[in-house]
């Protein structure tokens, strides 16, 4: 009698069906929040820096010194604003209006003239320590690159032993939209899988289906396959979305194969679905299910997935944990699949851990969801 | 006795929760029969639940066991579910589906082909009177046509056995009767029926009654032989209500102590409660149309109304919680629309599932309630102190209010409502899902109010309590039909087929007379 | 003998002290208030950082003379790079990036040691990981670094002792070593806080409406504006609260200076957590069930993160973009946060960045109020 019996998963998988439509959260969470995401790494968010706002100390007036904020002006790093006056410009330092100042000094000039070795200081807000780098860096560029004008226009031409010459591979003007976009997906995938149905299977726990369902003939395998499928596929139109935006609207290339995009998103979503599945039927409760789902889904994606923050400069101990979390692989596999194309070495192992842990998690759901209430 | 006779055995089972000091079911044995229907009573926390829920295999026994046609609740749960067909007492409907959805989906799990179920939906749609509410969301419906949604949901299947636990609670009468008559027609089929109730009149209806109390097993057989069985004893004789009271330790009628410490109200020449030509439209549905009526000081008023008649919705607009598309609504003269707060003042309200804050304690809700009402100093203080002496509410003061008994937990919330002693009290269903043991002090308490010169306004589906209101109005399709005393209603059905009408014929006649009176 | 209402804020006190011991009295919503934020602020302090160390290089070396077996030494000898690998074969560059085994790798010509021991300028090809776009940029500004120390000493010993005209100092204010660590830590303590102020405020209502004591309430004489404050100040303090926790745990496990003033801190810290309850309130009264409440206060969050300058500054957002990034308050909390932990920033910086917050605070809480009052008539 212990058979599987389509007409009752078809029945359950028609019901979750609906609910879904009809629910505008379900709606808002599975494509409008993502289309907010895609706006805002496409068009709105990025670690290029373009337009700083710097401030120029200008102790020394001379045509030299001009010169030199004439070189400041002409970049698009950064919005120059100039100066004469020390404590004015230190106050904008500490207001946060601009992100560093560089000081030219009185006897800049004069010293150049004279072949003495003269400083120029370059003072920094460290509150913000990635645009503080920047400015640094490029501050030195812009110094570099006018005093070399300098020479060419003038004296002796130095030669460098060595130079450096940059090739960036897969993303050649380093668009952090063609990281930024396909690692959001991951974020996107784990809010359907994790968040929603942890809240989904809480809500039938407190409002007395789950009793009334679990009371009929419907086997668990049966309410198992038809809570993960429905979701399944709303994850799975979701990422066509997407994938669509990114590559057609937001010109990212897509370099690897369609095919092991659609497996590794599916084990993914598997995973995030398992881990939903039994957060809700050990908490039973939609708040404390939220919670759990945003602590252990949403923000492990979000911060623990090498998606912005860098995994291998963590501290050992985080980067054990983000072993832990499916997160980690399948951002590896979508930003190799967008910008590098298919490299076994990396999507193997990946695809191999995800499905364990979609195993894991689904088998614990399964021995979890007995039919019993207590 | 054949195995074919009984349906289900209970062998020396007992069931303690984690973390429980005291057994929820103690050592119980017990075999019902096939083909009739069992009663299940007790009062609260007797364990009704609990035994129905190890009945289907939903709970673990501590001990023991249960067989159902055969068939043991732990090792062939699965195999039980297709033969079993349960409600459980918060049914879970899925309130984003319609009617027809959620009967399509349970048919479905039940496995109901497709030939049959026209037929089948049919006979539900037809008992439920949900005919012409099919489209409409679940959670649109009112709270008893909710009820009779998953009463229906549950009956879908062609269950051997059927366990309902407290199927009729916000069930009005007329669908009760219904109810019960398909039940019994299922019971003449052989269906082994057990139906949880705390409904004393539909107990002595059982074939047979189940008596739990704290958990233990206290009496099995026929609802006569409990009188029988007290009545030897040596008292003098019993009804049935009587009987149950008795075994279960005695009654606590006598003079309200409620009642004994209030003052009475000044009567003041302002009606207490006026309705002016209240109407309430939802759309294009106009759900209570031109209602009017007073009420006078120190009257009990009740509504009474088939399910989804519009009862909720007057009884919303009295109280502050609708505005009326057009009307007025006062309360001791004031309106609440244009002096809400004065009005509101006047105003006790106890709500149907005892809202009260269940993650704080006792005393923090009576705190809470009285300094929301703008009590202060002293005489917050005495009244606090009134209200836990009265309600014997001294030993729960620090537990937390969601995990009283119902019993308490209905004392509390009436004492909530009290504090500020209000002109009108609102009582919504007061007392469903309550025992009889736990109604009769409640009413005791109340008719002690009204003595006093407090106004009660009441919603009951009850006829038990409808019997103990100075006036009744009958709403039905968002009219009152009829507004009079509840002899005065028994009068007007008087016939020669039914020469002494009660309150629940005299329901039934004039909302048919109705009926009859709009389609001629 | 009828007490006649005197006394507006007695039933707004009580509302207040319901709402609080709601919270405080369960052991379980006691931990949730305590122990996920701490947990949440050590996790995240070490791991949102955009700071790039311990990362492996790949070196193809095809010369086998002294200049690139010095140059070698030296990147193996820098504390930015954990591991080198050094490759046999051309394709080894390719296989190792393409698997994140090294997020760069230089590659020398046959000639390298020659061409610079001629005088010449001898080209090195630095090989980048564009998926990994922040990362790999710093870490191009490190091999700058060397690179350059390398040039200058090399030209030493040739003799070519010719000095930089200008050399470049720095001085990194509020931040000696820019570590990262002074930026996360006082920003989250701004995120878990608001975290906590949207939540409770987000889910107060709809959880006494799917409880049935927001009936309670509606009957009761409270006017619509006494529960809006009775709702409001509980968040208030439990948030208020919240943080002041996060701060003791900033000062006791983190070695970050605190060098502005507390009373400012606190000052805008009201302001701030107004403008969130009010969002929060604005969420509750238009949801109608908890999931639509959690899930409402999901979606404001998600672009608030993202476009508040805490996971990339404002500044890098194109033109159209950052006035819009006025309207979320937790902009202008974080400018005043860390500048009052790093810049001991003065009184009037802080009033010219905290007037935004209190037209966003003015605004939202009208509407919350407008709403509220909407719904209960």
């Amino acid at each position: 009698m212990n058979y599987f019996s389509f007409s009752r998963f078809w029945a359950y998988f028609k019901k979750e069906g609906k609910q879904i439509m009809r629910d505008p959260s379900t709606f808002l969470i599975a494509f409008v929040l993502p289309l907010i995401m895609m706006f805002i790494f496409g068009y709105g968010v990025s670690l290029d820096a373009d337009k700083v706002p710097l401030g120029l100390l200008l102790e020394d007036t001379s045509p030299t010194a001009r010169s030199l904020e004439n070189a400041f002006l002409g970049t698009t790093y950064f919005d120059v604003k100039t100066s004469y006056n020390r404590s004015a410009i230190e106050e904008d330092l500490t207001g946060g209006r601009v992100r560093g100042i560089v000081v030219v000094s009185q006897d800049f000039s004069k010293n150049l003239l004279n072949g003495v070795e003269t400083p120029i200081q370059v003072l920094l807000d460290g509150s913000e320590p990635n645009t503080a780098r920047f400015v640094l860096n490029y501050a030195e560029g812009v110094v570099n690159n006018w005093v070399k004008q300098q020479k060419d226009e003038g004296k002796s031409f130095l030669t460098r032993p060595l130079i450096a010459v940059p090739r960036i591979w897969f993303n050649d003007s380093l668009e952090s939209r063609y990281v930024l976009l396909p690692g959001s997906i991951a974020i996107i995938m784990t809010l359907i899988g994790t968040l929603l149905t942890a809240l989904v299977v809480a809500r039938e726990w407190e409002r007395g289906t789950m009793e009334a369902v679990m009371a009929t003939p419907l086997r668990i395998s049966e309410m198992l396959l038809a809570k993960l499928v429905p979701y399944y596929l709303l994850g799975m139109c979701a990422m066509i979305m997407c994938v669509f935006l990114t590559i057609i609207l937001f010109q990212v290339p897509f370099r690897g194969s369609y095919f092991i995009l659609f497996i590794s998103t599916s084990i993914f979503l598997l995973a995030a679905l398992g881990i939903g599945l039994v957060v809700s039927s050990t908490t039973r409760n939609q708040f404390v299910a939220s919670q759990i789902a945003i602590i252990i889904g949403f923000l492990p994606a979000f911060m623990l997935s090498g998606f912005i923050f860098e995994i291998s400069s963590m501290p050992w101990i985080i980067q054990m944990m983000t072993y832990i979390f499916p997160p980690r692989y399948f951002v590896t596999i979508l930003q190799s699949s967008f910008l590098s194309g298919t490299t076994w070495a990396l999507i193997l192992p990946s695809l191999l851990v995800m499905f364990l842990i979609a195993s894991l998690f689904l088998g614990i759901s399964a021995l979890k969801m007995v039919k019993r209430i207590d | 006795m054949s195995k074919n006779k009984d349906a289900i055995h209970i062998t020396s089972l007992g069931k303690t929760f984690p973390g429980a000091k005291k057994a929820a079911l103690d050592n119980i044995n017990a075999v019902i029969r096939p083909g009739i229907i069992t009663g299940l009573i007790g009062p609260d926390g007797a364990g009704k639940t609990t035994l129905l829920r190890l009945m289907t295999g939903l709970l673990l026994p501590s001990y023991g066991k249960i067989n159902v046609f055969g068939l043991d609740t732990v090792r062939d749960a699965e195999k039980l579910h297709d033969i079993t067909g349960y409600m459980p007492q918060k049914f879970g409907l899925y309130e984003d589906l319609t009617v027809i959805e959620n009967l399509d989906l349970y048919a479905a799990l039940h496995g109901i082909s497709e030939k049959e179920k026209p037929e089948v939906f049919n006979k539900m749609l037809h008992f439920t009177s949900l005919g012409p509410f099919t489209t409409r969301l679940a959670g649109n419906l009112s709270g008893g046509m909710k009820q009779k949604l998953g009463l229906a949901c549950s009956l879908l299947g062609k269950p051997k056995a059927l366990l309902l636990d407290e199927p009729s609670v916000g069930v009005d009468p007329v669908s009760r009767r219904e109810l019960w008559k398909m039940v019994s027609d299922l019971a003449t089929e052989g269906i082994c029926i057990v139906w949880s109730t705390s409904y004393l009149d539909e107990a002595d209806k059982c074939s047979e009654i189940f008596l739990l109390n704290e958990g233990k097993f206290l009496f099995y057989g026929p609802p006569k032989d409990l009188i029988k069985q007290v009545n030897k004893e040596g008292k003098e004789e019993l009804g049935f209500e009587e009987a149950f009271i008795e075994i279960l330790g005695g009654s606590h009628r006598g003079e309200s102590v409620l009642a004994k410490h209030m003052s009475s109200k000044t009567v003041k020449d302002v009606p207490p409660i006026q309705a002016k030509n209240l109407t309430k439209k939802f759309g294009d549905f106009t759900a209570a149309r031109d209602i009017s009526f007073t009420i006078k000081q120190g009257e009990i008023f009740g509504l009474l109304g088939p399910n989804g008649a519009g009862k909720s919705t007057i009884f919303k607009m009295l109280c502050g919680l609708l505005q009326p598309t057009e009307g007025h609504a006062l309360v001791s003269g004031y309106s609440l629309k244009t002096a809400p707060s004065e009005a509101r003042l006047r105003i006790g309200y106890m709500a149907q599932k005892f809202s009260l804050y269940s993650d704080l304690s006792v005393k923090e809700n009576l705190n809470f309630f009285s300094g929301v009402y703008g009590l202060m100093g002293r005489y917050r203080q005495t009244q606090m102190e009134q209200m836990i002496s009265i309600f014997e509410l001294t030993p729960y003061l620090g537990e937390n209010a969601g995990l009283l008994p119902l019993g308490f937990k209905q004392r509390l919330a009436l004492a909530c409502s009290l504090m500020h002693e209000p002109d009108v009290l609102f009582l919504d269903e007061p007392t469903s899902g309550v025992d009889p043991l736990v109604r009769e002090e409640f009413w005791n308490h109340i008719q002690g109010m009204a003595a006093k010169g407090v106004t009660i306004m009441v919603t009951t589906h009850f006829m038990e309590e409808a019997e103990y209101c100075d006036r009744i109005a009958l709403i039905y399709g968002g009219r009152s039909i009829a507004s009079e005393t509840p002899k005065a209603l028994k009068e007007m059905v008087k016939s020669k087929a039914l020469p002494k009408p009660t309150l629940e014929d005299a329901f039934i006649t004039l909302i048919e007379q109705f009926d009859q009176k709009g389609s001629l | 003998m009828k007490k006649k209402i005197k006394n507006i804020w007695l039933p707004i006190r009580t509302l207040i002290i319901k709402e609080i011991l709601a919270v405080w009295r369960d052991k379980k919503s006691r931990i949730t208030l305590v122990v996920p934020p701490l947990i949440q602020l050590i996790i995240l302090s070490h791991a949102a950082t955009l700071d790039v160390n311990n990362i492996s290089i790949g070196i193809f070396n095809q010369d086998s003379g002294w200049y690139s077996q010095e140059l070698t030494q030296r990147i193996k000898g820098s504390p930015y790079f954990k591991h080198v690998y050094e490759y046999k074969k051309p394709q080894s560059i390719r296989e190792s990036i393409d698997k994140q085994e090294v997020i760069v790798a230089l590659q020398l010509q046959p000639n390298f040691s020659k061409l610079v021991a001629g005088g010449n300028t001898a080209p090195v090809q630095v090989i980048l990981d564009g998926r990994k776009s922040n990362a790999s940029q710093i870490v191009f500004g490190y091999l700058n670094l060397i690179f350059q120390s390398y040039n200058q000493d090399i030209l030493k010993d040739q003799g070519i002792d010719i000095p930089e005209p200008i050399t470049i100092q720095y001085r990194s204010f509020f931040n000696p070593n820019i570590e990262y660590i002074y930026f996360t830590v006082p920003s989250l303590v701004a995120i878990l806080s608001m975290i906590l102020a949207l939540m409770v405020t987000a889910m107060s209502v709809s959880r006494e409406r799917e409880n049935g004591t927001f009936d309670q309430l509606l009957v009761s004489p409270l006017q619509p504006w006494q529960i809006l404050v009775g709702k409001m100040m509980p968040a208030m303090v439990i948030s208020i609260g919240e943080s002041t926790l996060l701060m003791i745990a900033v000062l006791l496990l983190y070695n970050i200076p605190f060098k502005g003033s507390l009373i400012l801190l606190y000052f805008s810290m009201i302001i701030f957590l107004f403008s969130i309850v009010g969002i929060g309130l604005f969420i509750s009264s238009i949801c109608k069930t908890q999931q639509q409440s959690i899930l409402g206060t999901f979606v404001f969050m998600t672009p608030t993160m993202l476009l508040s300058g805490y996971a990339t500054p404002i500044e890098n957002m194109p033109l159209w973009l950052q006035p819009i990034t006025n309207i979320f308050p937790i902009k202008h909390f974080f400018i005043i946060i860390r500048g009052i932990f790093l810049k001991d920033m003065p009184t009037f910086e802080v009033l010219r960045y905290s007037w935004p917050m209190v037209l966003i605070a003015l605004f939202t809480l009208t509407l919350a109020g407008w709403m509220f009052k909407r719904r209960l008539e």
